[in-house]
């Protein structure tokens, strides 16, 4: 076997033999997973970092601001001169607004979307639509924001005299565009997830398509639907450049959508794209909203994580 | 139990109006494979059809096309006729919803609703129209019964049906079929994907849902064949080698290939 | 007794029909509700900017006035800011992948990697502007320069890199790696010489994908401080800079209605930044789609 043949060529096996550096080789195998367990251990710094981040700066805008002020104050006057107001309540609001706008677009165009692409549409023409889907969900929100401060918003006034430039109906029904291809994917997902047989099942006992896709396909997927919406609202909480642009600088407690808002992630673009001197307490607030903000996207991200465990249909 | 006989003697030379299917010279593709070819088949009312055949013989394609589920398979294509109840169900008016009302299906692998047990069978029955509480309960206890499983899940009948063992929700699925009082029933190896006691409670099941419905079934399994079916039909390669009844098919058969597949020698 | 009248079945059936008719054409209603948004987009986009790409528009720089005002400095920047994040993102994303899915056990810390990286797939971009702006351009004093810009979008993006790399590493059957430890390869030898190359062309597309996020961000680079009118090229990692959405964002933002179209040249200039990567991103994917 290990002989050397005629030509006096050494064999494959001993070749290996020389080659083989046992020790160094050693070492690498047991270096590898060390240093790869510290390049993973990135993702969780940034985590921790930025919680800390947060927490620290909230913390020193907590001395300067008394926290029930900020939590339940209906007034937010950063640059005032002579009386500043730090209550968060109307940036919560303005956020609502949009939130709650894109979810009256997003969620009935999403969820119609995807039972069309999992219950009727044939597979060529999902082939076509889905990757157009995928553009959408591929554009970045500054195009949108662009869209919906120059076309949505004046189409909208066209039909809304009273709109203003700046207003929480345009940004919202934008958000909302933003989002759908999301929960159309995602629910699409959940839907063709439900096997074929028991689609099968209901078709042999008489039912129409509809019958199926609403009462047997979308029951089953419910839990999936659901987390898909949750996931998508908690992305319109956190969307900042479409409603920068198009929401406005205002902001205000009241419900009405004509006027224009500010949502928290505005405030932040704002403080940043002038220039708070460091140190300030309207730099700090910037802090006091991100986290604000942080909390709520982490709120709803563990409430579609639970939803989508919890009530898992087995089938 | 002589005057059954009797009856079912005549009843066999008594023509059309006992007849629940008519197939003539049915021809099935998918795509261009030829999967049905030149079918003529007649069954009858009140009896238990098997069919049986090697796989591939097209079996369950042709169950599939009697209620015309095979239709799901986008590249199928059909000729011929199939008559139910003297109508052919290809006729460009007869919607296929239509035709599954009167022809319940039960499939090779238990495929209950991810919902409770009583929405399972009461499934059927409220798209259908009744939304009568007392008589859906009525509707679901009479389906379970029929099916041989009130008994064993009517202290649960909130609880997912999915959480009950493959064979009971075999049965489930038969219930669900009962509930909406089909004419026919048609069954696509309805026991393949079960234990063997499972299997003898639903072929005892069969034996008595026979009084009431007719029933098709399509098996791998000779022996079930020969216990539960009154007549038999032996398919191969797409074609029907032999239709009769089944102690001739098992004891006496004509065809060379029939008498190999029974004893065994292929498939 | 029967509790089914078949014949009012059969009557129920025409409506039911009609119903089924009615919601099948509302479903793909809204589907092209989507479709016709993203057709309005691109077409109005396109009419307001095209007549801007100028070849002046690519060699000018910033400008108060709209016919002067090009994305030279802008385009640069981007290049420069993914010259950053690509090898950064993808050290990160594909050496954290490779951990979880080749050496990880089952075990409380590695459970946390995971649901952190879950969750931080979910945390608004802004706030990594927020955590960016504390950590690399306060506390580690790069300022507001490519680096500390690349950095914070490589953490963005690090989720989606390390789940398509997640998947892309998955995706390698088990026989293969058999195949190779049964010839005596080490683990290490295995994953870089088999179990890496067969991913790679899933890696790359999810890393383009994440790529083409990090490009059209705004919000973090804001929050760091990244200017808008810059008047010269970056020189090395630490120089400013600024990038074709912070030009975008400045452009719209203005109230003269001749910069919106400016805006607009902006964005399509943008979007075939994205087209190209797509483009490579799908290249890729079916030139080295290989089926086990």
């Amino acid at each position: 076997m290990a002989q050397k043949d005629v030509t006096g060529q050494p064999s494959v096996q001993e070749l290996i033999a020389k080659s083989n550096s046992k020790k160094q080789k050693k070492v690498i195998e047991k270096l590898i997973p060390f240093i790869l367990l510290l390049i993973a251990s990135v993702s969780v710094l940034t985590t921790i970092g930025i919680v800390f981040t947060l927490i620290v700066e909230t913390v020193i805008f907590f001395t300067k601001v008394p926290v029930l002020e900020f939590l339940f104050g209906t007034e937010w006057f950063p640059f005032a001169n002579t009386e500043q107001q730090f209550g968060i309540l109307p940036l919560v609001v303005g956020t609502l607004k949009v939130t709650v706008i894109a979810a009256i677009v997003a969620v009935p165009f999403g969820i119609a979307s995807a039972i069309f692409l999992s219950e009727y549409a044939s597979e060529n023409l999902r082939r076509v639509i889905k990757p157009i889907l995928e553009v959408l969900a591929g554009i970045p929100t500054i195009v949108y924001g662009f869209f919906a401060l120059t076309f949505v918003t004046p189409l909208l006034q066209q039909f809304i005299p009273d709109l203003k430039i700046f207003n929480a109906l345009s940004p919202g029904i934008v958000v909302g565009i933003m989002i759908l291809p999301m929960i159309a994917s995602l629910s699409e997902d959940a839907m063709t997830s439900v096997p074929n047989s028991i689609r099968e099942g209901a078709l042999a006992m008489g039912s129409t398509k509809l019958e199926v896709a609403l009462k047997v396909v979308l029951p089953a997927a419910l839990s999936g639907i659901v987390a898909s919406v949750v996931l998508a609202l908690s992305r319109a909480i956190g969307e900042t450049m479409i409603v920068s642009l198009a929401g406005g600088s205002t902001p205000k407690f009241d419900w009405d959508v004509t006027d224009s808002i500010q949502t928290m992630t505005a405030y932040i673009v704002q403080v940043s794209s002038g220039d708070a001197g460091y140190g300030t307490t309207i730099y700090y607030s910037i802090y006091s909203v991100g986290f604000t903000l942080f909390l709520f996207t982490l709120l709803m991200n563990y409430l579609a994580h639970v939803i989508s465990k919890k009530y898992r249909e087995e089938y | 139990m002589m005057e059954k006989v009797l009856e079912k003697a005549s009843s066999m030379n008594n023509q059309s109006s006992n007849i629940v299917y008519n197939t003539q010279q049915l021809n099935l593709w998918y795509g261009n494979h030829h999967a049905l070819k030149n079918i003529d088949l007649e069954i009858k009312e009140n009896e238990v059809t098997a069919i049986i055949g090697p796989s591939g013989c097209g079996k369950s394609t042709y169950i599939k096309t009697l209620n015309r589920m095979v239709e799901l398979v986008p590249t199928v294509k059909t000729s011929g006729k199939i008559l139910y109840r003297e109508r052919n169900i290809f006729d460009a008016d007869y919607g296929v919803e239509e035709l599954r009302t009167k022809v319940g299906m039960v499939f090779q692998k238990p495929n209950p609703f991810p919902k409770s047990i009583y929405d399972n069978i009461a499934y059927g029955p409220r798209i259908h129209g009744i939304k009568n509480k007392k008589i859906l309960d009525e509707i679901v206890e009479k389906s379970l019964r029929g099916a041989a499983i009130w008994d064993e899940v009517k202290d649960r009948l909130n609880t997912n049906a999915y959480s009950l063992s493959g064979g009971q929700q075999q049965r489930i699925c038969i219930a669900r079929c009962l509930a909406i009082e089909p004419d026919v029933i048609l069954m696509d190896e309805p026991t393949s994907a079960l234990d063997p006691i499972s299997t003898l409670k639903v072929e005892e099941l069969i034996q008595e849902l026979k009084e009431d419905y007719s029933i098709i079934i399509v098996t791998h399994n000779m022996q079930q064949a020969a216990r539960i079916s009154d007549k038999t039909a032996f398919f191969l390669n797409g074609e029907v080698v032999e239709f009769d009844n089944t102690d001739v098919i098992f004891s006496t058969p004509e065809d060379k290939r029939t008498e190999d597949y029974i004893s065994g020698r292929f498939g | 007794m029967k509790y089914i009248d078949h014949n009012s079945v059969v009557k129920r059936m025409n409506s039911r029909l009609i119903v089924n008719r009615i919601l099948k054409t509302l479903f793909f209603l809204a589907t092209l509700f989507a479709l016709l948004t993203i057709a309005v987009l691109f077409y109005r986009i396109i009419t307001q900017g095209v007549g801007y790409l100028t070849p002046e528009f690519f060699q000018n720089f910033g400008s108060r006035f709209p016919a002067k005002a090009g994305v030279k400095a802008a385009l640069v920047g981007s290049i420069w800011l993914m010259c950053v994040v690509a090898p950064v993102s993808l050290i990160l994303g594909v050496g954290t992948a490779i951990y979880l899915e080749e050496y990880a056990k089952k075990n409380k810390l590695n459970d946390f990697i995971r649901m952190n990286i879950s969750n931080l797939s979910g945390v608004p971009s802004v706030v990594f502007g927020l955590l960016g702006l504390t950590i690399f351009v306060r506390a580690l004093s790069l300022g507001n320069s490519i680096l500390a810009a690349g950095f914070t979008m490589s953490l963005l993006i690090l989720p989606v890199i390390i789940v398509a790399a997640q998947e892309a590493i998955r995706a390698v059957p088990k026989e293969v790696r058999e195949a190779s430890y049964g010839m005596g390869a080490t683990k290490w030898q295995t994953i870089t010489k088999v179990v890496l190359p067969s991913a790679i062309p899933g890696i790359l597309t999810g890393a383009i994908l994440a790529l083409s996020r990090a490009i059209g961000e705004t919000a973090p680079l804001i929050v760091i401080g990244v200017p808008v009118i810059i008047q010269f090229l970056p020189e090395n990692l630490l120089s400013q800079f600024t990038a074709l959405p912070m030009q975008i964002y400045d452009w719209a933002k203005r109230p003269q209605l001749e910069f919106q179209n400016v805006a607009a040249a902006g964005i399509l200039v943008l979007m075939m930044f994205l087209i190209i990567m797509n483009s490579i991103a799908v290249f890729i994917r079916n030139k080295f789609q290989k089926r086990y």
